[in-house]
This record gives C-alpha cells, structure tokens and sequence, in this order.
C-alpha cells in the first residue's frame, strides 16, 4: 500500500475535522470601525491633489516628477474595455490620499487606539509574534506600524513601508522604484505613480536566507476610499525570502478602488516566494499590477489567492531574464455571486534554458464569473525553455460559469510547452451521491472544495484553505443549498 | 429484523406525479426484483427512498426497524441502513476514492475502530473480487471510468459500507457476462438473513443469477401486478401489455 496515499487521506480527515466547527456566519474582517482620517485630499482627483500628496510627505524632486508624469499618462489612457466592465468605479467620488494618523511607529502601543483594534481584530500581533520575522501594517494610505527582528536587521535587511524607505534609504529605492512595473504599463499602474502612498519596501541582501516569512496588512475603513500602495521586494544575488500580503475591508455601497504596484526583484542564485491573500468586501474594486524581474538561476513563486473584491483584474508577471530562471504562479479565485474574477498570469521568457509553471484554479458560485487570461511567451534564443499552465475550475450550481483566455506567442522552436483543463461541479447530484454514502452535506462540500485543491494544498496556508471552505459554505448557505 | 416498509408513497418531481400511492414491504433474507416498463417511476422510487432533494414526498410513509425516513436528509438514511446504487453514477472530480469511502465508512461505522492501513488492505481485497486494480484507490469517484466500472464501484462500496436495504437500480446495465458474474457472485456472498435487496431491472439474465422471491411490476407509478419469479418470465415473453388490459 502506498503510505503517501495513506497519510494524504488523514490528512483529509484532519481537514473535514477542521472545517466542522465552521459556522456559516457573519465573516470576521467585515466588521467596520468609525476611525475618521486625520488627513484627507477629499473627493476627486486632479494635478493639485497629486502636488498636495508630494508636499504632505515632502518628497524629493524627482518622485514629484514621477507623480505628475504618471498623472499625465493616466488621464490619456483610456479604460480597459477589454475585460470586465469597469463603469461602476466612481472616479470623481474616491477620496484618493487619506492619513490616518501622525505617528509610524515600531511598537503598538504608540499605534492610535481604534487602529490598534482593527489589527487585533484581525489578529495582526499575534501572528507576527509567532510567524513572522517583520511585520508592516497599512491603514487607508499610510503605513501606521512597522518591525522587523532584529536579528535581521543586523544582516542589513530592510523592511519598512515604501514612504520611509525613501527617506532612509533614497538611493536603495530609486535604483528599483517603477524599474519592472513603469509607469507607462497601463492606466492603473499609471494611477498609482501618480497617488501611491504606503507600500512596502524590502531588501534582503546578498546570501542572506529569510527562514520566517514577513507579512504587510492593508485595510482599507471607509467608504469610497482608493488604497494605492506600492510595493517592491528584493532578493539579492544568492538570498531568499517569502513575503506575504494580506488586504481586507467592510463593505460599501459607495465602491472604493485598490490598485497597487508589486515588483519584485530576483537577482543570481536567488529565491522569492510572494503569497497573498486578498478578502476585500464586495465593494471594492481590486486592480493591482504585479510583476516580478527573475535574473539568472533565480527562483520566482507566486502564490495568489483572490477570495474578496466586486471585479479583480489581475495577472502577476514573470520576466525571465537570465539563463534557468525559474517563475511558478499558483493562483486561487472565488468569484462570490455578483463578483467577476478575471485573473491569470504571465510568463515571458527572454533566455535560454527558462522554466514556468502556472497552476490557476477557480470557484464559481451562484452568477459569479471566472476569467482565467493568461498570456506566455517565449522569445527566439530563448532555447529549451519549458511552460506549463493548468486551469482548473470548480462550478456550484448550474449557473455559475468559468471562461479561459490563454495567448500564446512562442518564437523559439526548442521551447515546449502544454496546457492542461478541467471542469468541476458542486452541484445536487453530486452532493447527493456523497450524502447517500453517509456524509453529512457540509462533509461533502467540504470534500469537494479539498479535493479541488488538493495538488495544491502544500502550497498555500491552510487557514486559507479554512477560509475559503468558510466563504464557499457562506455564500452556498445564502443560496439555500445547505440545509 | 430488518424490515423496510413503505406505505402510500406518492411522490412528486418537477411538479409532476410520479408515485402513487406505493405500498412495498422487505425483510431481511429476501430477494425483490422490480419491473415495469421505461418511465413507470422505477428509478423515482430509488431516488425517493434515498432522499434525493429533486423528489418531493407528497403522501406515505417510509419505515426501517420502525424509524420514519421520510424528512430526514440522505445521510441519515444511509445511517438507518438504505443503500442506493445508482443507475448512473455521477463522476465527483478531485474527491479520491479512498478518502471519500474511509470517510463514509467511519460515519456509518463510528463504533469500529480500524486503521488506515487495515481499511486499506479491507478495500482493496475487494476491488479485486469486484475486477478492479488497486490504482482506483488514489482516483476520484467515477471520474473517468467506464460504465461498468461505475457499476463495479457501486458494488464495492455496498460491501465496504454493508448497508442492510439495498436498492440495486439497474446494475446489470453494461455489464458484459462475465463482469456480471463477479458482480453477482459479489452481492450473494454479502446477502443474508439480515440484508435485504430490490433489484430494478428489465433482464433475466440478473435473475437467472440472484433469484427473486418475489416480483413487483411498478406502471404509472403504481404497483400494477406482484408474484414470484413466473411473473418475471412471463414478462420477458409477452412485454408488459397483457398487465396493461387489466
């Protein structure tokens, strides 16, 4: 008998276990606070908002210059029409920088009370207490509290949000910032050059390895807000890392709008793992540009999952820019009723001998919409590289429905690559199969929903597995399939 | 004493009525064979008895050992002892065989204890009595098998889960002679005087092997003629038509 076999089916058994006691109520992080922003631009965005952004946090010349630039490129863009409809974001309506408070600080303690809460709440501390090497926490525009170990920081780590790196380390900063992800990339990556605030920046230096992961929260609080960090990561030649981002918010009925900047940076011989899981509420639109420049025999990871949010548009990255880079891209959507998950990846393959692998799986309940597009290409010279993508898609009821965009461009003959699909069903057939065999409805939904993601289940923390057996039976229990 | 007894069963699906008034009694040692042409509500009357939420009880009742079934959800009457093999098994992708059987087996069985590696050895011992390799332990239910490979699977769990009332809905439907020999060799080692089965078929050729004692000619949703094993001949040699002129 194999005993993998035997352990995976324990395992299994642990996890129905686990997901017994979940009820199907009212979700943890959708509580909302009254905090009111010390700071606000107000409503609407034009070049004397961007200007008043730059003098707030009295940059240096050359990021003003990036941020009116960017405005430029913004307002010449037109909306995507390509995707998902878009109309709903109230341009005029979003109050695009808010300040939370004065203070960015390394102790908690020092972090305004109602904040503090917040993160509680979300059991923020806690979790940096027992997992984490650094921690950032981002309230509306600003980062309010930062900390790295300090073991790390003696090995010349930097982790801090993006405003305070600039002004620690300017030079650091400037040799990366807009470098993968130019501001010329597409409207919303030009929105956030021209607004950003708050962000991470993290360094690991050379042959520095990271054994505890570091984890930045954004929550976004009040209504019809835009979120516009910028993010950059880098792994130096030889180190590694695993950096994880985690983003919820209260429900709206006026729409708020995230759209963030990721770049990451794997130089020589190095590894970087980014995972994050995003519950936005169903009032906010999520349109992050991720991407990640992968140098010669580095390692670059992904790990996606995109639970929350009205429409997510968002397909991280790869450029493969030396010989065996590697990029894999493993990405989880639910699109809840009413919700549009367009979502995917990207691999392009500039030098010999590269490798991806992208593994997208999706869920979709009641009238929600999942979009795998994807986009693979591997330029001539780029000899004996490798793709392979797989989409997965798990369907409950008969009117969910699931879409794949795949766009290949392959120049060089040596290359290989595959794609692979499948499609899945929650429906009452099913579950009444596994109920006549004695599982209780909740058991088989829950076995359905592990056994989608099971080739992946090493991947990805298993409270996100958790939560996302949580939402699932949430949104199936409103639609009166759980009895 | 097992003892199954069904009494005016009238159910409906999609609005439309399906049973009528249906009175069935089984017990533990005995063999039914139920008949009636295509559309008389053979499979509704397996579905119902289940708990298929599709189907909708509109009279009657439902008793094993003395317990109303009617009301309760399907996995409670797997837990009473009734046991279903469907006619066509729904493919479940990504639920792998041995977890979702070991799974069920323990709710169905809380009281024995055997180990992973015990049910293992359990389960596989009988995919091969039943014709099936060890490798569709690691598949996921149904998903790419064959016809007759459903039908093995669903004898398999039968002997795994060892129901008391089983309700065999056409599952000598693609199978070849010799796939229904294992098969039916498999349900009479696992019969006696405390399971009971109700075979839903239009062929001899599962009677000729697992001997009816007694026959139902379900039409229209009502039980139109009963007897023994004559009728089921009978009907093989003059249709239905001659119930029909009654």
């Amino acid at each position: 008998m194999e005993i993998q076999n035997m352990s995976k089916d324990e395992e299994i058994e642990k996890l129905l276990e686990s997901v017994k006691n979940i009820t199907s109520k009212k979700s943890d992080w959708e509580f909302k606070d009254s905090f009111k922003p010390q700071y606000t631009t107000g409503k609407g965005l034009s070049r004397k908002v961007v200007e008043e952004i730059s003098d707030i946090k009295n940059e240096p010349d050359w990021m003003r210059r990036i941020r009116l630039k960017a405005l430029e490129i913004f307002e010449a863009k037109p909306v995507p029409t390509w995707g998902p409809d878009l109309s709903g974001i109230d341009w005029e309506n979003i109050s695009y920088y808010n300040k939370p408070g004065d203070s960015n600080t390394n102790s908690w303690e020092d972090v305004p009370e109602m904040i503090k809460d917040t993160f509680e709440k979300l059991g923020i501390p806690e979790m940096e207490q027992k997992y984490l090497a650094g921690s950032v926490a981002q309230y509306e525009s600003e980062g309010v509290y930062h900390s790295l170990r300090k073991v790390w920081e003696d090995k010349g780590v930097v982790f801090m949000d993006l405003d305070s790196a600039i002004r620690e380390h300017p030079d650091l900063v400037k040799q990366y910032f807009c470098k993968a992800v130019p501001i010329t990339d597409n409207k919303f990556a030009a929105l956030n050059g021209a607004v950003w605030s708050g962000g991470s920046f993290l360094y690991v230096p050379k042959g520095v390895h990271i054994d505890m992961p570091l984890q930045t929260y954004f929550r976004m609080n009040n209504e019809g807000t835009g979120q516009f960090e910028h993010t950059i990561v880098v792994a130096d030649e030889g180190s590694s890392v695993h950096y994880i981002e985690g983003c919820t918010a209260p429900r709206w009925d006026k729409n708020s709008l995230h759209s963030a900047i990721v770049e990451i940076y794997v130089n020589r011989n190095a590894k970087a793992r980014y995972t994050s899981v995003q519950n936005w509420s169903k009032s906010v639109y999520n349109m992050p540009t991720k991407r990640a420049w992968v140098e010669e025999n580095g390692q670059m990871e992904w790990v996606g999952g995109s639970l929350g949010s009205k429409v997510t548009m968002l397909y991280p990255s790869s450029y493969l820019r030396g010989p065996h880079a590697s990029a894999s891209n493993l990405n989880i959507s639910l699109a809840g009723p009413g919700t549009v998950k367009d979502t995917g990846a990207k691999a392009l393959h500039f030098a010999p001998y590269t490798t991806s692998k992208i593994v997208a799986k999706s869920i979709s309940i009641e009238d929600g919409k999942a979009i795998y597009r994807g986009l693979l290409r591997i330029n001539k010279g780029a000899i004996e590289s490798k793709s392979h993508v797989q989409c997965d898609a798990l369907l409950i009821n008969d009117e969910s429905a699931s879409y794949t965009f795949p766009h290949d461009e392959i120049y060089e003959p040596t290359a290989t690559f595959g794609h692979e699909a499948s499609v899945g069903k929650i429906g009452t057939e099913e579950l009444t199969y596994l109920r006549s065999r004695g599982l209780s409805e909740d058991e088989a939904s829950s076995m359905i929903v592990l056994g989608f993601l099971d080739d992946v289940m090493r991947e990805i923390p298993m409270e996100f597995a958790i939560e996302m057996n949580r939402l699932i039976k949430m949104e199936m229990s409103k639609m009166g399939a759980v009895g | 004493m097992t003892e199954l007894i069904i009494k005016n069963l009238s159910a409906k699906v999609e609005g439309k009525e399906i049973l009528k008034d249906v009175n069935l009694t089984i017990r533990g040692g005995e063999i039914h064979a139920l008949m009636g042409p295509n559309g008389a509500g053979k499979s509704t009357l397996g579905n119902v008895l289940i708990g298929h939420p599709n189907y909708e009880i509109t009279g009657g009742s439902i008793k094993l050992d003395g317990v109303e079934l009617v009301g309760k959800y399907p996995e409670e009457r797997a837990r009473a002892g009734l046991y279903l093999a469907f006619q066509s098994p729904v493919a479940i992708p990504g639920v792998k065989l041995s977890a979702f059987l070991r799974t069920a087996y323990k709710n169905l069985h809380p009281e024995e204890k055997l180990s992973v590696n015990d049910f293992y050895k359990l389960v596989s011992s009988h995919l091969k009595k039943v014709g099936l390799d060890e490798s569709f332990m690691s598949r996921s239910v149904n998903d790419g098998f064959s016809g007759g490979e459903r039908k093995r699977l669903e004898i398999l769990q039968m002997v795994i889960l060892r129901p008391k009332i089983i309700i065999l809905d056409e599952i000598d439907s693609g199978l070849d002679v010799d796939a229904l020999g294992l098969i039916s060799d498999e349900i009479l080692q696992f019969f006696n005087d405390q399971t009971a089965f109700l075979i839903v078929t239009h062929y001899q050729r599962i009677l000729k092997r697992i001997d009816p004692q007694f026959v139902h000619v379900l039409m229209n949703g009502k039980i139109a003629r009963e007897g023994d094993r004559e009728l089921a001949l009978r009907i093989e040699n003059e249709g239905y038509d001659w119930i029909r002129g009654n």
